[in-house]
């Protein structure tokens, strides 16, 4: 890029390299699985021999159990993956905004700055927990006419509100990690303010912010649960019947694995996408 | 030619009068007055921090000016409530550290103005702009991403990404000195080509035998003012001011003369 970032990237620097799962390479393969064998084995020895394991294993490990739960919590989970998918597209945008108008320069616009301010403040320092019980529980209950009384509804809003406040700091963060150079430039070729965040900022911004947008998604997903609350038989309620039902954890587990099916590949892409940005970059550089 | 003669044969490409600008307590630019005429080639010398970048960022409305007025063919671009969008259309600016746009191709970085801001169609736009990258040696560069070519290929693609816009005024500001030393002759062939065409010109430089070369007339920046200006044999060979003598001997002795 500019000849600033020149000439600390000569040579590789090792120690940015990420710190996600790396295989090992040539003999240290050896050395690796022996180790995780050791370490595994340990764990489990300690685990199979304490005093409560058979208890734990009935209440929590009942195969039968688990085989019974396991359509229903299936089902249920679709309910989750509905309701987070709906929220990520619109916290995409909500964020956007709410990242774009806290960015607006100028005394102008400081009372929409301000407004932003408050508004990410407010939705990222109360509980998710709160806002979503105040709006599933306390819009319907006002009994407004022509407003619906759909749970599932406020607790999407309620999820939106208070994940666009995290987002749009991600935004914020890649927003001004963009050179003010660069919009100098696109306005020098008479780009409107607008035409220059449009075409030039945020879409280098929103390259950059990819991986940690992904990792706020991991945690959007999960809170998804918290709309049982309300009453939405979503995979963590449907468990819990169940669970009330056998007088057994097991369906909690299943729940657990789905949550886990869906997050781990999505924090390996993560890291992947965090890897391959630092190749880019660094391929980029030493190109020169 | 005197200034004088220069403004009177042809019409005036761009008039600053009185300019200040300042940078909270630092005062940059303390009293500015500077004629262009049309097809003159003018260069800003001075130390650094004399103010040469922050007056073409001023001309540019990049900058807002404190005090003062810019005219630019005819049009006063200083008043109030002019539309800068509009008025920076017509004068192109090409910076010291390029500023390409990294996430778009060399033909994009050219097109993406005159498209959105002029409104042309995609494929006239990129004719135009393969003819331009041609002109200046860069067509093979044309779908590589901008990290991908060298400096001096990169400053040559900004160039040509401000004449694009078909600007009656072109600032340079520093073009070479982020440059290897032997990638700037290219850089400075290519404004040569420009001077000769006729395009307005004016030059904030530390390349004393350039602006000796190619200037029509070179202006001394030091301490906020234009401490003297004249044809560029007589600046570098027969300075009158004494603080014009000592920049050039510190210059000369730098080797850079």
């Amino acid at each position: 890029m500019s000849g600033i970032a020149d000439s600390s990237a000569n040579e590789p620097l090792p120690s940015r390299r990420s710190r996600s799962l790396r295989r090992p390479r040539g003999g240290g393969i050896l050395i690796a699985v022996t180790s995780t064998l050791v370490v595994f084995a340990a764990l489990g020895y300690i685990l199979v021999n304490a005093p409560g394991w058979a208890r734990v294993q009935e209440s929590f490990f009942d195969a039968e159990i688990f085989a019974d739960a396991f359509p229903e919590v299936a089902q249920a989970f679709l309910v989750n993956v509905r309701i987070f998918l709906m929220a990520e597209a619109l916290i995409l945008v909500v964020a956007l905004l709410l990242a774009v108008v806290r960015s607006l320069p100028g005394p102008v616009f400081f009372p929409f700055r301000l407004m932003a301010v408050i508004y990410i403040d407010f939705f990222r320092g109360v509980p998710g927990l709160l806002v979503i019980y105040l709006l599933g529980l306390g819009i319907p209950a006002l009994r407004l006419p022509g407003v619906t009384n759909d749970v599932l509804f406020w607790g999407l809003v309620g999820l939106v509100l208070v994940w666009s406040a995290y987002v749009a700091e991600v935004y914020r963060s890649g927003i001004d990690s963009i050179h003010p150079s660069q919009e100098a430039a696109a306005r020098s070729l008479g780009l409107s303010r607008f035409g220059a965040l449009r075409y030039v900022v945020l879409p280098q911004a929103v390259r950059r912010v990819i991986p940690p947008l992904l990792n706020d998604f991991i945690g959007l997903q999960k809170d998804s649960a918290l709309l049982s609350l309300l009453g939405i038989v979503e995979a963590f309620r449907r468990a819990q019947i169940a669970a009330s039902a056998a007088f057994d954890f097991t369906p909690y587990l299943i729940t657990a694995l789905f949550f886990l099916v869906l997050t781990v590949p999505l924090a390996r892409l993560t890291d992947w996408l965090v890897d391959r940005d630092r190749r880019q970059r660094y391929a980029q550089v030493g190109a020169r | 030619m005197s200034i004088a003669a220069v403004a009177a044969t042809a019409p005036e490409a761009l008039r600053i009068e009185g300019l200040y600008k300042s940078f909270g307590r630092l005062e940059v630019l303390k009293g500015i007055d500077m004629v262009v005429a049309q097809h003159e080639v003018v260069c800003l010398i001075g130390a650094s921090g004399s103010g040469k970048s922050t007056l073409l960022r001023c001309i540019n409305l990049l900058e807002p000016v404190d005090e003062g007025r810019i005219t630019v063919a005819g049009q006063e671009i200083t008043r109030r409530g002019a539309d800068a969008d509009r008025i920076r259309r017509g004068i192109g600016i090409v910076f010291q550290a390029f500023n390409l746009f990294p996430h778009m191709s060399v033909l994009r970085n050219v097109t993406l103005a005159p498209t959105k801001v002029l409104g042309r169609s995609r494929r006239a736009a990129e004719a135009e702009a393969t003819e331009l990258l041609e002109r200046f040696g860069l067509s093979d560069k044309r779908d590589e991403y901008p990290d991908r070519l060298s400096g001096g290929q990169q400053q040559r693609v900004a160039i040509v990404r401000a004449l694009a816009m078909r600007p009656e005024l072109l600032l340079l500001d520093e073009i070479t000195s982020a440059l290897d030393p032997e990638l700037v002759a290219e850089v400075l062939d290519v404004i040569r080509e420009l001077a000769a065409a006729g395009m307005t010109m004016v030059i904030a430089t530390h390349e004393m035998g350039f602006a000796r070369d190619i200037a029509d007339r070179v202006c001394f920046l030091d301490g906020g003012v234009v401490a003297e200006e004249g044809p560029p044999a007589r600046i570098f060979s027969d300075p009158q001011e004494a603080r014009t003598r000592q920049f050039l001997d510190r210059i000369i002795r730098a080797g850079r003369l």
